[in-house]
């Protein structure tokens, strides 16, 4: 009862709510040796006297031999030597007191004696005390002075009577008594004192007490502590243990080191711990966390600190361990919380910092999107003016300038291109198309237009295994975008040995998720080459942005360095991964992995209009289908051609053959947003369709400026040389020649004199226009504004129309765009709804929609950079800038008119 | 009569350069040379007076638009100034031409005073050509008339 008071009372007051170091429910389990102990503690404490849980045998044996021991023991001689000095000095004092009292005695007995002429021979009173004597001597002589005038015995009878004697002797009998008295209790009061003295110098009994009261506090101090205390020998075997864990005994522990004693974590450190105390010499502390099986997870911080005999040798340890599970767990949960508290903080600044450069980001791309877009349409007027002029008379040094200037101005256009893809695929505005293709056309097709516009000595080849589908569903405008671009970079690093495209179907890869588990086959392409290869440690960047493997390389080959992102970026937003190995010098293969669902083959339709334009509808190849192997060689020297097809087949139909890749590529890319195969093919049929005409006239014209240099070189080496001269006959010469060839050239043309259109409101104009026809050799239609011109459309088909920009009635643009919708649409309806007075009879047979886009070249006066732009946007094919001259209208015939 | 000829070719040549030099006349009135053949032996003549017609009545219209008291109609003056530019241009009239690429800003501008000025500039200017095309032409006729022949002018 006492007990459990006792605990609750220690409990209430400990604000933690600090349990007890060993579990409470050990004890009872155990024996009956620790409750006995528990309630024998308490009476220790009652009385001051404790059953220790020690070896008290070897416990004064530790004291004997330790330096700790001993030193306790010499403060304790210490004390007591002390108190018996106190005692000493306390007698003394009181043995002085009786001497001078005694002093006192002898004097007034001299007194008496001198007084009453009692002479007394014998010598002086030697003191006790030898050594004060001479100091005795003096005080007696004081005291007696004292003592004469004090005690002077006043006798009132008349001297020398009888009665006076009688009393004098009286009276000092009376003193001599009392002194007498006075001497015989003195004498009592030194055997006290011997007595008293006597008693006090026990000391071993006092010591015992001191002893026990010191052995009793610190009982009551530690008996609730969590602590356990012990002392080890050298072996670290236990000596002493204080505040064992219960259900030991004694006999379980002493002797015996930690390790024997108990199992599991901590143990061992602890013991190592020791061991390097004592080996260090050198008292430390640590925190162990043991886990036994006895007490389970406990965590104690133990002292330990070596101790020495008192020959300085080492003999053990002491050691105190304190339980300190509870703070440990509640300091590791507020460092834990504090930890969670700053990667929280670091998160959310983290986050923010995120959020702000998305922002940022998401920012500078919808900036960089709006302003490459700004930038293409006056650029591509740039580089369309630019290659019209190449088509003009121009010198080796004007015409490699302005070659410089074409392919400058189509890496620009190709790069912003590239960002408008990019922007378009990184904001999630690029939808995928699902439409069905023929893996196989479409790996033919981007090698036959790379070997077209192939200036290598390479072989291109493609291989697609057996069991990839003929048919199957995917976004083929992309995925021939990645193609052509992997393919046209392949090229590009290799300069000898061959490029090729390989395809095959493949397991189902890991990154798959579950959408694309259900339909899919997957087919890995590879696009490898055997040229440069990549060093490895450029790979990590080589899918960045404006990144490329090397600064050499983007000097050494250019490129935007956009490319390949794009390329990662399309074949991951198709759900599949792009990959690259390489070798250095060997090669590089970059392979990419895509789901496609499969098609059923007997509808044919979606992929035929995909690429009605490129295979050109002349005539079906059966073998197209199902062929799994092509091989392109250029012949160098002839015009670019697969003429070394392996296979045999007509693979590149002359007409496509001409088509320049690189605006096939630009008829893809240009318009990413068109993303319905119709107007995609529309798109490319354009692209086609002008560079045809461009390509097609392009040698002629070549030659013709062949023609046109030379005869122009000499008119005016002539012209120069007779105007120095000013001969009449050179310039005769002079005025004649030219006229000469151009009346052969315009005899040429008349075979098949095609049908012209002039819209123009000046009169001027029209006049210097027709004389510039006339001498070309040909004839024109002359309509005065946009009204008249689309009249006479309606009613006739041209071949050309050249068109003035600014007319009064309605301009050239207006009726440009009029004439492009009823191409389109069959029908005069815009015009009508435009207020056009259509000139309409029922059965006028030019009501048949028309077949051809109707090529209209516009005439501006407005700057170039002004207005080509709106010529194109309204449909106008190109424009000649005023004022014409013979040379731009001859060349525009050329160009729209072979 | 050779001397003669020799000489008047080369006061032609001379003056023709002058004009050029001068800012009268630029490459397109080359061109227009170009086209005079013998199918058409007066073509520059018959060009060039139909433009300075043209310039007559232009400059009418312009000036009877910049003359009303009220209201200004700019767009009216504009279409006339395009026209005489188009036509200026088309015959290589150099000064005229640039005359008109002012005049036209300053339309665009509703700027009345400019466009005032210019028109008399371009009525300046245009019969300053004439007299000298006027020059040019006697000079031509001189040199037939004396059995020769018309050079060709190289300008560069």
């Amino acid at each position: 009862m006492v007990c459990e008071m006792e605990t609750d009372q220690i409990e209430e007051m400990d604000v933690e709510g600090l349990s007890s170091m060993w579990p409470e429910d050990v004890g009872t389990q155990a024996d009956n040796q620790f409750n006995v102990g528990d309630s024998d503690t308490l009476k220790e404490v009652d009385i001051a006297e404790k059953h220790t849980m020690a070896d008290l045998t070897r416990l004064p044996e530790l004291m004997n031999t330790t330096d700790q021991g001993s030193s306790q023991l010499t403060n304790l001689v210490r004390q007591w030597e002390y108190m018996q000095d106190h005692a000493v000095r306390l007698l003394r004092e009181e043995l002085k007191i009786l001497t001078r009292q005694r002093e006192e005695a002898e004097a007034k007995e001299l007194k008496i004696i001198e007084e009453h002429n009692f002479e007394s021979q014998e010598p002086e009173n030697v003191p006790v005390l030898d050594e004060t004597s001479h100091l005795f001597r003096r005080f007696r002589q004081k005291k007696r002075d004292e003592l004469v005038d004090r005690e002077r015995v006043v006798i009132d009878e008349e001297f020398d009577t009888v009665a006076y004697w009688k009393q004098k002797a009286l009276s000092l009998e009376k003193m001599l008594e009392a002194s007498t008295e006075r001497e015989r209790r003195l004498i009592e009061k030194l055997n006290e004192s011997l007595k008293t003295m006597e008693s006090h110098s026990a000391p071993v009994e006092e010591l015992t007490q001191n002893l026990k009261r010191a052995e009793g506090f610190l009982h009551f101090i530690l008996q609730n502590a969590p602590i356990v205390m012990g002392h080890q020998d050298k072996d670290l075997r236990y000596l002493f243990i204080y505040n064992k864990f219960p259900s030991l005994r004694e006999q379980d522990i002493l002797g015996k080191t930690d390790v024997e004693i108990f199992h599991g974590g901590g143990v061992k450190e602890s013991e190592d711990f020791k061991r390097e105390v004592l080996e260090k010499g050198k008292a430390s502390k640590r925190e162990i966390t043991f886990e036994t099986e006895l007490f389970g997870s406990k965590t104690f911080l133990i002292y330990v600190e070596p101790v020495y005999n008192k020959a300085k040798e080492k003999i053990g340890i002491n050691y105190m361990g304190m339980e300190v599970t509870d703070q440990v767990r509640k300091r590791e949960k507020m460092a834990k919380l504090r930890e969670d508290n700053a990667v929280r903080k670091a998160m959310e600044s983290e986050l923010t910092k995120t959020i702000h450069i998305t922002e940022e980001t998401m920012r500078a791309k919808q900036m960089l999107a709006t302003m490459s877009h700004e930038i293409r349409s006056p650029l591509s007027g740039v580089v369309g003016m630019a290659e019209i002029l190449s088509t003009t008379k121009l010198d080796k040094e004007q015409r490699q300038l302005l070659n410089v200037m074409i392919s400058s101005g189509d890496l620009v256009l190709q790069l912003i291109n590239d960002i408008l893809d990019l922007s378009k695929v990184e904001s999630g505005v690029m939808k995928l198309e699902a439409t069905k293709f023929r893996p196989r056309e479409v790996v033919k097709h981007v090698l036959q237009t790379a070997a077209a516009s192939l200036k290598k000595d390479l072989t291109l080849e493609g291989n697609i295994a057996d069991e990839v589908p003929i048919l199957v569903v995917g976004d083929v405008l992309r995925i021939r975008q990645i193609l052509t671009n992997l393919i046209s970079n392949a090229i590009k690093f290799t300069h000898r040995g061959k490029v090729g495209i390989k395809l095959q179907v493949i397991s189902q890869p890991s990154f798959a998720n579950e959408e694309q588990k259900e339909t899919s086959v997957w087919i890995c392409c590879d696009v490898y080459d055997t040229g440069i290869g990549i060093p490895e440690n450029a790979l990590p960047c080589l899918f960045k942005k404006y990144m490329q493997a090397s600064a050499d390389h983007a000097r050494k080959y250019g490129g935007t360095g956009l490319g390949l992102a794009i390329c990662k970026q399309l074949v991951e937003l198709m759900g599949g991964q792009l990959t690259v190995t390489s070798q250095v010098n060997a090669g590089s293969t970059f392979t990419f992995i895509l789901p496609y669902k499969v098609a059923t083959s007997d509808d044919h339709s979606d992929d035929q209009d995909e690429f009605s334009d490129m295979v050109d509808h002349h005539q079906p190849e059966p073998d197209d289908t199902t062929e799994g192997y092509f091989q392109f060689k250029p012949l160098l020297g002839s015009i670019y051609s697969n003429g070394g097809s392996v296979t045999g087949n007509n693979f590149l139909p002359h007409k496509a053959m001409l088509t320049t890749p690189l605006k096939l590529t630009n008829g893809f890319v240009s318009d990413p947003s068109s993303n319905t195969g119709q107007s995609e093919t529309v798109q490319v049929e354009n692209g086609g369709y002008m560079d045809e005409s461009r390509q097609n006239c392009c040698p002629e014209s070549a030659h013709q400026y062949g023609n046109g240099n030379g005869r122009c070189s000499s008119k005016e080496s002539e012209s120069c040389s007779s105007s120095q001269a000013s001969s009449e006959m050179e310039s005769e010469l002079t005025v004649s020649s030219p006229r000469e060839e151009e009346k052969t050239e315009t005899e040429v043309k008349e075979t098949s004199q095609p049908k012209i259109l002039l819209v123009e409101d000046n009169k001027i104009n029209i006049m210097v226009a027709k004389s510039m026809m006339k001498q070309l050799g040909y004839t024109m239609d002359i309509a005065n504004n946009g009204v008249e011109a689309i009249n006479a459309v309606k009613d006739s088909s041209y071949d050309l129309v050249l068109m003035d920009v600014c007319m009064p009635v309605m301009d050239g643009l207006k009726a440009t765009r009029l004439i492009r919708s009823y191409e389109e649409s069959g029908n005069w309806e815009a015009a009508i709804e435009a207020g056009v007075d259509i000139k309409t009879s029922e059965n006028d047979q030019a009501c048949v929609p028309p077949t051809n886009r109707l090529p209209i070249v516009a005439m501006t006066a407005n700057t170039l950079a002004e207005s080509s732009e709106e010529c194109y946007a309204n449909g106008m094919d190109s424009f000649i800038s005023k004022p014409v001259t013979l040379q731009k209208l001859k060349q525009c015939l050329q160009q729209y008119l072979q | 009569m050779d001397a003669l000829v020799a000489q008047l070719q080369m006061q032609y040549r001379n003056y023709t350069v002058s004009l050029y030099q001068q800012g009268f006349l630029d490459d397109q009135f080359t061109e227009l040379k170009k086209l005079q053949d013998d199918a058409s032996p007066d073509f520059v003549a018959e060009v060039l007076s139909l433009f300075f017609e043209d310039c007559v009545k232009l400059i009418g219209n312009m000036a009877r638009a910049l003359d009303q008291t009220g209201t200004v109609d700019f767009s009216q003056v504009g279409a006339s100034v395009h026209q005489l530019k188009g036509s200026s241009s088309s015959v290589g009239a150099k000064r005229v031409k640039g005359l008109c690429i002012t005049f036209k800003e300053y339309c665009e501008a509703n700027n009345y005073e400019g466009c005032v000025r210019c028109l008399q500039q371009v009525d300046i200017e245009f019969k300053a050509l004439q007299t000298k095309l006027q020059d040019m032409f006697n000079l031509e006729k001189q040199i037939i008339q004396a059995g020769g022949k018309v050079p060709q002018v190289d300008i560069n």
